[in-house]
Formats: structure tokens, sequence, C-alpha cells
């Protein structure tokens, strides 16, 4: 229990997406404009990352990994599938948002209103393929603790792009070089945002 | 059209500065930054980037007359996926090093956006040969910031260039010079493409965003 409550922490703070791994910068500079529009996308990648990382921990587990066929027959004990994991994660991940964005349309029209738009963008996100990556490098132990990473890392995405989209808010009326305006600007505050964030470094439940 | 002609030239040099992929069309951030602390980690991705681009533009545009646009993003992630696998391959079998350095990172230029960027906005709509150069182009102007950032982030954070002790060998260390170790910590990525982006608009006026 205490292993998974501090994956979870860790994921958010430590092991943020965006300011330790810079994944999913693409939708995060360009969705980060306004607040409202942020907390959809924001939403969205929680909800998307809790499904497909505990659903990839199961295929790698019990398909792709070395010797993960042993429960089919014991022949295939060694047989190592786990150079097909690329293709095989963002197979799971465009078909599991194609099937949320028609399960959310189906049961829940408000839900689906806000983060409708933004499901199509989340299949090609890099933080949701990392997510499954990191998953499968660092062999966590239990599905639970997958689980824990993908909603830790999705919060803590959530979290970056909530605060960058506030800053940036208040950001039109400051007096920027005009260069270094829009993306530049962006770039050095999501830096510092990083720097401030590696405070939270060494913490440990 | 003959290969050299100035249309194909341009396809491939007009991604380098003015229409960088990084720095103009917002594209590829992703999985850019992580591996720029070393160098030579740096250049292998930016091989390997170029070499998917190049590909998967190249048979998209083959292919693009046979897409069923409904389907055609997954189409497209299969022939990435597939471009990637191999790479990933090659990386294992003759850098396996870097291979292990890079780690997920490799993975990750499957959802690269500047490699779907490429797919939806050019080699759809164009014909085999072009796309292969805009592939090589962009994945070339890729390339270069990712090798700007870490020559930065190698010489002031660890004081090599390649591994070799570039600092040691001059003698700064004699006369008090230290390492910023800053460099090498992950948020002095983005501050360097700030400021790149910066140089560059400075340079190019028209590049300015108006708000």
């Amino acid at each position: 229990m205490e292993n998974i409550i501090n994956t979870f922490v860790r994921s958010i703070f430590i092991d943020n997406m965006i300011f330790a791994y810079f994944l999913g910068m693409c939708s995060y500079l360009a969705v980060s404009k306004t607040v409202k529009t942020s907390m959809g996308l924001g939403f969205a990648v929680i909800f998307v990352l809790s499904i497909t990382v505990p659903i990839n921990y199961l295929i790698e587990s019990y398909l792709l990994k070395p010797g993960a066929l042993k429960w089919i027959s014991n022949t295939l004990s060694d047989v190592d599938l786990s150079f097909l994991s690329f293709i095989i994660f963002i197979a799971v991940i465009a078909a599991i948002v194609q099937l949320v964005e028609m399960v959310v349309e189906k049961f829940s029209p408000v839900l689906y209103n806000s983060l409708g738009i933004f499901l199509p963008l989340i299949a090609v996100n890099c933080a949701i393929l990392g997510a499954s990556l990191f998953m499968q490098e660092r062999e966590y132990e239990s599905i639970y603790e997958a689980f824990a990473f993908g909603l830790g890392s999705g919060v803590g995405w959530f979290l970056a792009i909530v605060l960058l989209a506030a800053i940036r808010e208040r950001l039109k009326y400051s007096n920027i070089p005009a260069p270094l305006k829009g993306l530049g600007i962006t770039f050095i505050i999501t830096g510092l945002l990083g720097i401030a964030f590696m405070g939270f470094m060494g913490i440990k439940l | 059209m003959k290969l050299l002609s100035p249309e194909y030239i341009k396809l491939v040099t007009e991604p380098i500065n003015r229409k960088n992929p990084i720095t103009v069309q917002v594209l590829g951030i992703c999985s850019a930054l992580a591996i720029t602390v070393k160098l030579k980690p740096a250049i292998i991705m930016g091989l390997s980037v170029i070499f998917v681009v190049a590909f998967s533009n190249f048979i998209i545009s083959c292919l693009r007359n046979f897409i069923p646009s409904r389907v055609r993003i997954i189409v497209q992630l299969t022939v990435i996926a597939m471009l990637v696998i191999v790479v990933d391959q090659l990386l294992k079998a003759f850098v396996y090093d870097v291979s292990k350095q890079l780690s997920v990172f490799v993975g990750l230029i499957i959802t690269n956006c500047i490699i779907m960027g490429r797919l939806e906005a050019f080699a759809m709509t164009n014909k085999p040969i072009p796309a292969l150069l805009d592939g090589i182009g962009n994945g070339t102007g890729y390339a270069i910031i990712l090798i700007i950032v870490s020559f930065f982030r190698e010489l002031f954070g660890s004081g090599t260039l390649l591994n070799y002790p570039v600092v040691e060998k001059i003698g700064l260390y004699k006369i008090g010079y230290v390492n910023n170790g800053l460099m090498i910590l992950p948020p002095m990525a983005l501050i360097i493409v700030g400021v790149i982006i910066w140089i560059q608009r400075s340079k190019n006026k028209d590049l300015i965003e108006s708000r």
C-alpha cells in the first residue's frame, strides 16, 4: 500500500510528465491559452491515462514479456514478444481512445461536450504512450501500482497545463520583448516552473 | 522535375530555418528535449528521426491514393510504428549504450507530432519524391535544434563535447571554473530553446507573433 501511494506522489511531482520528461508538450503548448480549455484537456488526459496504463500493463505481463506466454502452455515459456510492444501499445491506445469517445458520447453528453473535442487529440499525445513505455521500463509489481502511476502522471500533467494556462492568461498584459512573445516566453516559463517543481525532489513517503 | 530544381532544394532548406519544426511550427517538442543532456544521444536521436520522417513520408505518399481517409490515422501510426521498431532494433544491435540512454524516447518517436504533422500536411497531398525531401528537411531542422541544445548543455553542464574533456584540456578548472550543474537538469533545455527562439525571431522579424 505504501508503495502504491509513493508511486502516485512521485509521478505527480517528481517524475512529472512535463517538467521532467517533456512529454505531451505539443498539446501542452497549443491548448494552454485559457484555463477552461486546458482543464478540459487535462481531465481527458487523466481519464485516458488511468485506463490505458493498467490495460497495457496486463498486455505487457500476459503477452509480451519474455516468458509471459507461459500461462498458455509450457512450450511457449521462452517466447519473447517485447519487440512488438510499440505497435501493440499504440494500437491499444488508439482503440481505447476511440472506445472511450463512443461510450462517453452515448452515456454522458455533458461530459462529451467538455471532453469530446480533446479525445482525438489525445491518441497521439506523447504523454499517453510515454506512460505505457515507462510502465514497461520500470517494471511495476502489480496492476494497482501501474494504475497509481497512470493516475498520478495524469494528475501531474493536469497540474502543469492548468498552471501554465493561468500564467499565460496574465501574461497578455505584460510587456514582453517582441521576438520573445508567444512561444519563446512560454518555453522559458515552463523551464522556470520546472525548476520550481524540482523542489519536490527527494520526497519519499 | 529534376532532382536539384529550386523547388526541391527549397523543400529541404526551408524547414531548417524559416519553417523549423520546433521553433516555428511547434511540432515534436515532446521527445526532443529529454535526450539533450549529452551530444552523442542527441545526434543519434536526430538521425533516427530523419530516417523515420523521411521514409514514413515516402511510404504514405506512395499509398496516399489507396488510404480511406476515415482510417488514415491508424494506417499512418502502423507505418510509423513499423519504422520505429526497425530503428529501435538497429540501435540495440549497433549502439547498445546509446539505446539504453535513449530508453523510452525511441518508442516515443511514434507519437512525435512532427511525423504525424508532416504526414497530414504534406505526404497525403504530394508525390513521393517531394515528400521524401520534405521529410529529410524537417528531420534535419529537428536534428539541428537538438544538436544546438545538447552542445550547450554538455559543454556548460559537464565540460565535455562528445565525451572529450574540452574544459579540462583548456585548463579552465585550474583557474577556478566550475561546471554549471543547472545545465544538466531538465528545465534548462526548455530555457535554451526559448532563447534560441528569441534569437531566431529577432533575426527574422516576420516570425514574430502579434500578441
